[in-house]
């Protein structure tokens, strides 16, 4: 990854704007910069998960209480959610999910290709309005349209953010 | 080890649900989904109670969002073992957060009651409340009869938390007492009795 990229902070930024209380993560490379933002921030609490679907109820718990939320996840943990997703369907709980994408380009790692490969279509089979972002320079406005889509929908909305941004892990090879 | 014990056990569900909510005041509750829910509404549906129809696994981690979105406000997670065994993860995702406003009262029956009252793993000598104090809960415990839930209540209303109780109660198949089961409605009814008028979608 390009250590001077700045769309994490500009996603921050976002998260700012759009008055989030929450942010829950289980953490991915891609999203460090942004994660370290977030606990660095008097702003916001950021919250750790053992699992992402933990993430989903925490969130609608915070809503419950009057306060946005957003979650961090890697393409991996989208698996994890799908039935938990239930409950932001039913219950039409805001949800934006940001996620950082693996097994989409140059994957070293073939365990990960299988979940990259089908996280939008499950994430549209669970009603997730779906943002693919491959472009740095694009992350920010696409963060804010999926944010007010889970805000003023009240609705669930996913931005993947494209391997090609967050930089393939090679583990040296 | 006798796995059918808890058809023995001496507290009743509904007993120990109505004995808790009894003294809620401005309590914000969290019921999980199956037998806890129908407790919680035996004793009284409350729009400040909010019932779960599914998401299992997910009640102890809506009460910590809860709990962290109203830090002034006592919250009350009721649910059952089962119900709690498929997210123990969360104990350590709350011990670490460590919300002293947030109460989990887990009614530990020893069994899938909506499903046939298959045995869950508590019918085999798992410990929650074991589990809750190795995660660093500061209040845990297991009460098994009613001088232990009376002080246990005191605990679940009061105690600097996050409390995690586990109540061992009666194996049994009472008459269903459902509250309303949209999500939308039971989300907006919440949100209104919580942060007034405006707070509907």
């Amino acid at each position: 990854m390009n250590t001077a990229a700045t769309w994490p902070d500009d996603i921050f930024r976002v998260l700012l704007d759009m008055d989030v209380k929450q942010v829950a993560y289980v953490p991915d490379a891609g999203h460090t910069r942004l994660i370290e933002l977030c606990r660095d921030s008097n702003a916001l609490t950021a919250v750790s998960l053992t699992t992402e679907e933990e993430g989903i109820a925490f969130l609608a718990g915070a809503w419950l209480g009057g306060q946005r939320g957003v979650l961090l996840m890697q393409s991996s943990g989208i698996g994890n959610c799908v039935n938990m997703l239930s409950l932001a369907r039913a219950c039409r709980f805001p949800l934006p999910i940001l996620v950082t994408m693996r097994g989409q380009w140059g994957e070293f790692n073939p365990w990960q290709v299988p979940m990259g490969q089908i996280s939008a279509d499950v994430l549209g089979l669970a009603g997730v309005v779906v943002y693919p972002v491959d472009d740095t320079a694009r992350i920010a406005d696409t963060v804010a349209a999926a944010a007010r889509t889970a805000f003023d929908g009240p609705g669930l909305s996913a931005v993947l953010i494209s391997q090609r941004v967050v930089g393939a892990k090679t583990f040296g090879k | 080890m006798d796995v059918t014990r808890s058809d023995t056990y001496p507290l009743r569900r509904r007993d120990v649900v109505e004995a808790i909510l009894a003294g809620r005041g401005e309590a914000l509750v969290i019921a999980g989904l199956g037998a806890p829910a129908w407790d919680c509404t035996a004793a009284g549906d409350h729009p400040l109670t909010f019932p779960l129809w599914g998401a299992m696994g997910g009640a102890a981690m809506i009460g910590l969002g809860l709990a962290l979105a109203q830090p002034s406000r006592r919250v009350l997670v009721i649910t059952g073992d089962g119900e709690m065994l498929m997210g123990l993860g969360s104990l350590a995702t709350i011990a670490v957060q460590a919300p002293e406003n947030l109460a989990i009262v887990v009614l530990d029956n020893e069994r899938y009651g909506e499903t046939g009252m298959q045995l869950t793993h508590t019918a085999h000598g798992i410990d929650l409340a074991a589990l809750a104090a190795a995660a660093g809960l500061p209040i845990t415990g297991t009460v098994h009869d009613q001088a232990g839930l009376e002080a246990a209540i005191a605990d679940i209303h009061g105690a600097p938390g996050p409390v995690f109780l586990n109540i061992k109660v009666r194996a049994e198949d009472l008459p269903l007492v459902l509250p309303p089961k949209d999500g939308v409605h039971l989300k907006d009814r919440f949100r209104i009795a919580l942060l007034g008028e405006e707070a509907a979608v």
